[in-house]
């Protein structure tokens, strides 16, 4: 008994490190293409969160999620063609300070916009509820939260490995002075990159305005579960940020387990750990321009 | 590098001083004329969300006080701040009685920031009404003369929602889940909640201690059904309240919710459906009486939405504050305080008066239990509880919800 329901916290770990990857991946491609660590990733979320909301009222639930993420995605090309193309070959304090500048910009905007107080959002009817898969419980809801991150996975996996872009993009990673030997500009797919990523973080953002409270500050909160993530998988491998973020859920879930009180202390003990053995991240591959 | 910077340092140190003793005069000339308030609230955190209702509710007093002659013919100065933490709080209020010339301090939701604001107060000899912390420990074992206590007590919320729990039978005989909040807050709730379940015949099936930080639930819901409890009971507060509630109603599990803490705020962002069972609380906008509509049109008027039960606090508190001071005639604490001690009565927009108690300094006052409305009786999104009668009823003292001086012993120290 004690074992079936340490794996359904294992299980349940494993849903929510699906939540988490959505808003690291993008995270973690945008620094490693960019060399930017994207401060105002988070802020991105609580966006996706706050117009899904706004459209779920005008058109419900369906057409928010999808065009939530989008909307937010044109704003990410606005966002890397005016400010963070100016830093990707400055020193890495300067975009640190410019996308923790907007960080908190955006986050007083939303405050000015739609106040501070939190906005209500419920799930679907349809959609609530428990399912039983043997002995296992799950949320309804989370099972197709976690439909939506696996194919989510497998498009940018695809993208990455299986086209011309993606061999461009995972060159431009490696030797960027090689891929620019070649003749071609790594620029217009940087705009791509951040337009994928931040949509990727509003998606997410999207999906859990019902389940979360959708307040001013989500952002910021969200930011440091994601950079723990992108820290423990390593820069520039996409599987070990989807390792890290479904082992930081695990791990989250098994502390619960035994000792609630170290249950969101338990992400920081893993990232110490990790670091101190592997302090490139677990698969972080060596990547020239960080070294 | 080193000598640039080093000047930059010094030109920035010498505006700074340069401005502040420019700035000087002008703040003693002030304090003729005015009388300096200092209220802190959190704004930021997972007490935000209320904290900003509290804040709009001073300033309203602040500027109906103002417009109507300001308190002994001088206008208030109104200093209001995020209090962020128990630290951060206690350095701001030391900063406003020390530097900014606060005579009073008032605000306040998180215990923790408020037994520290408390502590500063008893130091400076300044008057603090603490107005939205509702830890029974705060009015007895750390209580002092210094300090007033405008929201209703842990155990006043747990005799609220227990007594019409009793009556709908789910007291009894029955299993209880609680979730409660990893701060002094919660500790003192789940005290009070221990009492109740043991006084009543009900067992505790299960409790977790829940950090302020937690924000998806899915592991305790998890632990909850493995306890397959009768009656989930929560004990958090602020946004932890509205994410669990949410939460919950995503799991879908089939023992009831029910909670012995909420506030208006939280309960308005929990989303459609999502908020059921019985909760308490110390005020709401719909209560049918002239001093309740007017603040409320009021409130309503200028910030375009309703007054939570926090803004409403720090509303009386203020205008009850101001009206001891008219009747004084003066900001000195020890004047204050023996006028409070006295027991007098304020409106407090209630069927009842409130007076604060003499020896522990609780306003004393009624409490009312409530539900969910159904979604086709609600006449706005705003307008989603259903009041239960006031407790206590009309024929009783209002004490008797409250703790007595042996449950919750309070020394003052001179």
């Amino acid at each position: 008994m004690q074992f079936t329901f340490l794996l359904e916290q294992v299980v349940n770990g494993l849903v929510l490190g699906g939540y988490y990857l959505l808003i690291a991946l993008g995270l973690s491609l945008i620094f490693s293409v960019g060399g930017v660590v994207n401060l105002a990733h988070g802020a991105f979320f609580a966006l996706g969160a706050y117009v899904s909301v706004e459209i779920t009222k005008y058109l419900g639930f369906g057409s928010a999620v999808v065009l939530s993420p989008i909307a937010v995605a044109m704003l990410g090309i606005l966002f890397e063609r005016y400010i963070l193309r100016r830093f990707y070959t400055a020193d890495p304090i300067l975009s640190l300070l410019v996308t923790f500048g907007l960080a908190m910009v955006a986050e007083q905007a939303i405050r000015i916009i739609w106040g501070a107080p939190p906005l209500s959002a419920a799930i679907p009817p349809a959609l609530r509820g428990s399912v039983f898969l043997g002995d296992f419980l799950f949320s309804r809801y989370r099972l197709l939260i976690l439909a939506v991150v696996a194919a989510v996975l497998v498009g940018v996996w695809l993208l990455l490995h299986k086209t011309s872009f993606g061999r461009v993009v995972r060159a431009g990673i490696q030797r960027p002075d090689m891929v620019a030997a070649l003749g071609i500009r790594l620029q217009p797919y940087m705009t791509v990159i951040v337009m994928l990523g931040v949509g990727m973080a509003a998606l997410a953002g999207a999906f859990f305005a019902p389940i979360t409270i959708v307040q001013p500050a989500m952002g910021a909160d969200i930011i440091t579960v994601a950079f723990v993530v992108v820290v423990i998988g390593g820069l520039g491998s996409f599987w070990g940020v989807v390792i890290a973020a479904l082992l930081v859920g695990v791990v989250r879930g098994i502390t619960i387990h035994f000792e609630p009180a170290a249950g969101e202390a338990s992400m920081y003990v893993l990232m110490f750990v990790v670091l101190l053995v592997r302090p490139r991240g677990l698969l972080g591959e060596r990547i020239e321009k960080f070294e | 590098m080193t000598s640039y910077s080093r000047r930059t340092l010094l030109k920035t140190g010498a505006a700074f001083a340069g401005a502040s003793a420019l700035g000087f005069p002008a703040i003693v000339r002030a304090q003729a004329t005015r009388i300096k308030i200092g209220h802190l609230v959190p704004l930021t955190g997972f007490l935000g969300a209320i904290g900003s209702y509290a804040q709009l509710g001073v300033k309203l007093a602040a500027a109906e006080i103002n417009q109507s002659g300001g308190i002994i013919g001088k206008q208030i100065d109104l200093m209001s701040e995020d209090s962020v933490n128990p630290a951060t709080a206690s350095t701001k209020a030391q900063r406003m009685i020390e530097q900014d010339g606060a005579v009073v301090l008032l605000g306040e939701i998180s215990s923790a920031s408020s037994l520290t604001i408390m502590q500063v107060a008893e130091r400076n000899k300044k008057v603090f009404f603490s107005t939205g912390a509702r830890s029974d420990a705060l009015r007895g074992k750390n209580c002092n003369r210094y300090s007033f206590h405008c929201d209703i007590p842990n155990t006043v919320m747990v005799n609220a929602v227990g007594t019409a729990l009793n009556q709908k039978g789910m007291v009894k005989g029955k299993k209880f889940f609680t979730l409660t909040a990893d701060y002094i807050f919660g500790h003192d709730l789940l005290k009070a909640a221990k009492t109740f379940f043991d006084a009543n015949g009900a067992t505790l099936a299960g409790d977790e201690l829940i950090a302020t930080d937690v924000t998806d639930f899915s592991p305790y819901l998890l632990k909850v059904r493995q306890a397959k409890p009768d009656v989930v009971c929560c004990n958090l507060a602020g946004n932890q309240v509205t994410n669990l509630v949410k939460q919950y109603a995503e799991f879908g599990f089939p023992y009831p919710l029910v909670g012995f803490n909420l506030n208006t705020g939280d309960a308005w962002a929990a989303g459609e459906g999502n908020l059921s069972g019985t909760w308490p609380t110390v005020w709401y906008h719909t209560l049918d009486n002239p001093a309740s509509k007017a603040f409320v049109a009021a409130f309503t008027k200028k910030y375009d939405k309703p007054p939570e039960n926090h803004a409403w606090i720090d509303y009386i508190t203020l205008k009850l504050l101001a009206q001891a001071i008219n009747e004084i005639k003066s900001t000195e604490s020890e004047a204050l305080i023996a006028h409070f001690e006295k027991q007098t009565e304020f409106d407090i927009m209630k069927a009842r008066k409130g007076y604060f108690r003499s020896w522990d300094h609780q306003l004393v006052q009624e409490a009312y239990p409530f539900t969910v409305k159904p979604k086709n009786e609600m006449k706005d999104k705003w307008d989603m509880l259903v009041l239960g009668d006031a407790v206590p009823v009309p024929t009783e003292p209002l004490e008797k919800i409250y703790p007595t001086k042996t449950q919750n012993p309070c020394e003052m120290k001179a």
